[in-house]
């Protein structure tokens, strides 16, 4: 067991933790925020996706013992002031979900992925390289982009739609 | 003229009921309970697919701090015996297949669980394993019935039929296993209280698991509960227990404290159920003007040692097209493998790549569009069952889905991609079976509905709600549902496509019911007016309609001709599935069936190695569902359809039918594109390439 000092969702954690722990078990298990799903535990499926420092990762191939210091964002704390995030209201609206076990994965996946395109970097299907400009999200872009987040009720058509519509 | 109607909530565009709580992380599934002092359980698996336990070893694993216990067959709980031998968890040192639990650890920690679980040392007594399905094997057998149904028909003289025929078919088809993969992996959460036990479960029948374990371990059904409320998918696999939930119910009561349980994804492949793989013979005969003579359609698949359960692969053979002369036949071969089990669209879904692939065949070799092929072929009555159609809309599915795909389109090549369009049919039969349900009226004036029926990410929970505001004459907002406990009224579970007819049902009659009470009452009591209602006696009346619902696919494909990948370019589902209670969350339903048509058609497959006798790419790295990128453009469309035979709502079911017919549209896209018959599921490049 070792000290690990965090903040998630905005408050600032002083745990102990086991160090086979994984972020997601300490997040679930741990600290009772179970948004963040297991689907398979090892990075394949993306349901346990959630914001360190602002990037997506997967929280189950990451230790917790090793996030010290690091700020963690779950699909709990997308929320601000009773509003929700945009994204969420998107996929709500374009019904982007079905048995909702892999949507909050999704929604943490594509609140980073708008941020990424944001900021320049490109994905296996972006054309143009060298711009330093923010990378247009058409559906093609969105769709290579979401691809590391698996819903097996097959609500991609949806997902792809709700992110389009946030991208603006 | 200001007269304001009430928009009615059903065919209303509603937001999903749950969809806050799922997008906020809110909803609660199985494993998620906060329960104090849980205990973690983590399974011991075989690792030979014949033979049985000679020594455990538990030394290791017990001297590991944080293990509370290991159970196996030497120190189990002693459980009465329930129809599915899957269920005897550790009554025994025999091994049935690779993958089965022989054991469990129990500890304080999910670490200590999984680190304790591959310390125990498990000796075996191997036996030579017969794991290799073949259409030759000589222990291929007659089923007594496919799911109740006879395993095999013969109507007049198929083979006759074939012989004189101007134009025949004569094909061999087969299909993978597939695995049915929800992203929740199967999970249990057990508390005992005394002879009480709750048990939280990701479930699709919450009713039918509390019998069995009620069953099982010797207790009143009422002293067990079975909490579904939110499930992450389920698509068969979560329709009656899986071993796992007898280890966490047997081993919180050895434990004397809760206990939980989560398949990994691994574990999933050998003990959650799967698709067995088929092979088929599709014979068609025809005269030159396209009229079928005769349909055979021949199935041979698998069962494992300890369940038996036959995918009904040539059942929609018996009365899709009109044909004088009619044979299809089921057989299996039980084998050393996992136990396969319903996967979305059973049998229909593989047969109807048999089938339809074979119409395809037929039409090309007639030199009829595949479209007016069907068309011609279309039955006036069931001829299986003798019975008119209660509603029947294959044709005007593929009338309506061809004008609006402009089909056909001439095959065309753009750069390096050859593009052709493929069309295949999909049925799937209404099922409905009795549940019952309480309505309330209560004195805030909002309305209360308890069914036990599950929302497996369908929609109950909307559509149930809908249905009520309705028959209530109430708005959609006052109606609250509740439903996902075996303590509500029973109901049946969320699968066979019959959830919403059968659950349906039983909310439209007590709906009725409390409105004729509450019109004996000038003001709601105190304590509120209920009324309940059971469809068991509506049900017992016998059939006087066939019923089922249908669906034309229509698919562009491009094949790389230098690589042979294969992408679905376009997908158009047309279906005529009656009343749509709630058009965005259907279209949901179908647009889930289509995309596991791209998987079942270019991606799934489980691949079993015969050495070990298991399957043995059992993770999403290497079995693949199709994800994002693999889903281009796909549409829905309906053709109106009133039914007022099938049930009150004159709803179809729709879980499946997204699902059939569209593995066949694609590999018909295929070989409009590149001329290549691929008859061999998933059309992957190695098979295709070669061949180009």
């Amino acid at each position: 067991m070792d000290e690990l000092t965090i903040t998630i969702n905005g408050m600032d954690r002083e745990l102990v933790v086991d160090e086979r722990t994984t972020l997601l078990d300490l997040l679930r298990e741990e600290l009772g925020l179970t948004g963040a799903k297991k689907g398979c535990d090892q990075g394949q499926c993306g349901a346990c996706t959630v914001l360190l420092d602002g990037r997506r990762v997967l929280s189950c191939m990451a230790l917790a013992i090793a996030q010290d210091g690091r700020e963690v964002v779950t699909i709990e704390g997308l929320a601000q002031d009773g509003e929700l995030h945009p994204l969420q209201e998107a996929f709500v609206a374009h019904d982007a979900l079905q048995c909702g076990y892999c949507t909050p994965g999704q929604i943490c996946s594509g609140v980073a992925m708008l941020a990424e395109a944001g900021e320049g970097w490109p994905s296996a299907v972006t054309a143009e390289l060298t711009g330093d400009g923010p990378v247009a999200l058409d559906e093609r872009e969105i769709r290579e982009r979401m691809s590391g987040n698996l819903c097996r009720c097959g609500a991609y058509v949806n997902i792809v739609a709700a992110v389009r519509a946030v991208s603006g | 003229m200001s007269t304001t109607v009430r928009p009615l909530s059903v065919g209303a565009s509603l937001e999903r009921a749950d969809a806050r709580l799922k997008v906020t992380g809110e909803a609660r599934y199985a494993y998620e309970y906060p329960v104090e002092g849980v205990a973690y359980a983590a399974l011991v698996q075989a690792t030979v697919a014949c033979g049985a336990v000679e020594s455990i070893d538990t030394s290791a694993a017990l001297a590991l701090p944080g293990v509370i216990a290991v159970i196996s067959h030497e120190n189990a709980l002693a459980l009465e015996p329930v129809e599915d031998a899957e269920l005897a968890v550790l009554q025994s040192p025999r091994v049935a297949y690779r993958g089965q639990i022989v054991g469990a650890v129990i500890a304080e920690r999910i670490e200590v669980a999984r680190e304790a679980a591959a310390l125990v040392e498990v000796g075996y007594a191997p036996e030579v394993h017969d794991v290799v399905l073949r259409d030759d094997h000589p222990r291929l057998r007659r089923p007594e019935t496919v799911l109740g149904s006879p395993a095999d028909t013969d109507e007049g003289d198929i083979e006759g039929a074939l012989a004189g025929a101007a134009v025949t078919v004569d094909e061999r088809y087969t299909t993978p296993a597939v695995h049915t993969n929800p992203m929740e992996p199967h999970a249990t959460l057990a508390l005992w209280d005394g002879d009480s036990v709750t048990i939280y479960e990701a479930s699709q029948f919450a009713a039918g698991a509390q019998a069995i374990v009620a069953e099982a371990f010797a207790l009143p059904p009422a002293n067990v509960r079975v909490i579904a409320s939110h499930v992450g998918g389920g698509f068969g696999a979560k329709g009656y227990p899986r071993p796992p939930m007898f280890v966490a119910v047997m081993a919180a009561k050895l434990c004397g404290r809760p206990v939980k349980i989560a398949l990994t994804r691994r574990q999933m492949f050998p003990i959650a159920g799967y698709r067995t793989p088929t092979a088929q013979r599709v014979r068609l005969a025809a005269d030159s003007q396209g009229q079928l003579l005769a349909v055979g359609h021949d199935a041979f698949v698998q069962t494992s040692r300890v369940s038996e359960f036959v995918e009904p692969v040539a059942f929609d053979a018996r009365s899709l097209y009109r044909a004088e002369n009619r044979a299809t036949s089921h057989r299996v071969v039980d084998l050393d493998v996992p136990s396969p089990g319903f996967v979305r669209g059973p049998g229909h879904v593989p047969g109807s790549f048999g089938l339809e692939s074979a119409m395809d065949e037929l039409a090309e070799r007639l030199g009829i569009d595949p479209i007016e092929l069907r068309i011609r072929n279309e039955p006036d009555i069931d001829q299986e069952s003798g019975l008119p159609y209660s509603s029947r809309s294959l044709v005007a599915c593929l009338r309506e889905g061809a004008e609006r795909f402009g089909w056909p389109r001439p095959r065309r090549r753009e750069g390096g991609w050859l593009i052709g369009s493929g069309v295949a049919a999909g049925s799937f039969p209404c099922f409905q079976m009795a549940s019952s349900a309480i309505a309330r009226a209560e004195t805030s004036g909002r309305y209360t509905v308890k069914i036990d029926a599950t929302d497996i990410g369908t929609g109950a929970r909307t559509v149930l709600a809908q249905i009520a505001a309705d028959e209530l004459d109430a708005p959609y907002e006052l109606v609250d549902i509740e439903l996902g406990d075996s303590r509500l009224p029973y109901a049946i579970g969320a699968f066979g496509s019959m959830g919403t007819a059968s659950w349906g049902h039983a909310v439209v009659d007590a709906c009725r019911a409390l409105k004729a009470r509450l019109e004996e009452y000038e003001e709601i009591p105190e304590e509120g007016l209920e009324a309940s209602a059971d469809t068991t006696e509506a049900l017992e009346a016998p059939k006087q309609y066939s019923s089922s619902a249908y669906g034309a696919h229509f698919a562009e494909v491009r094949v790389d001709a230098v690589t042979g990948e294969v992408r679905v370019s376009e997908l158009l589902g047309m279906f005529g599935a009656g009343r749509i209670i709630s058009p965005p969350l259907a279209r949901s339903q179908m647009l889930g069936g289509m995309t596991w048509g791209i998987g079942a058609a270019l991606l799934e497959e489980s691949l079993l190695d015969a050495r070990f006798g298991d399957y043995v790419n059992s993770d999403f790295a290497a079995y693949h569902i199709a994800s994002c990128a693999d889903v281009e453009r796909l549409e829905v469309g309906w053709v109106a359809e009133d039914d007022p035979h099938v049930n009150p709502m004159g709803s179809k079911g729709i879980g499946e039918l997204g699902h059939v017919g569209v593995a066949a549209a694609i590999a018909n896209g295929v070989y409009a594109a590149t001329g290549v018959r691929i008859r061999d599921l998933p059309i992957t490049p190695d098979k295709l390439l070669p061949r180009i």
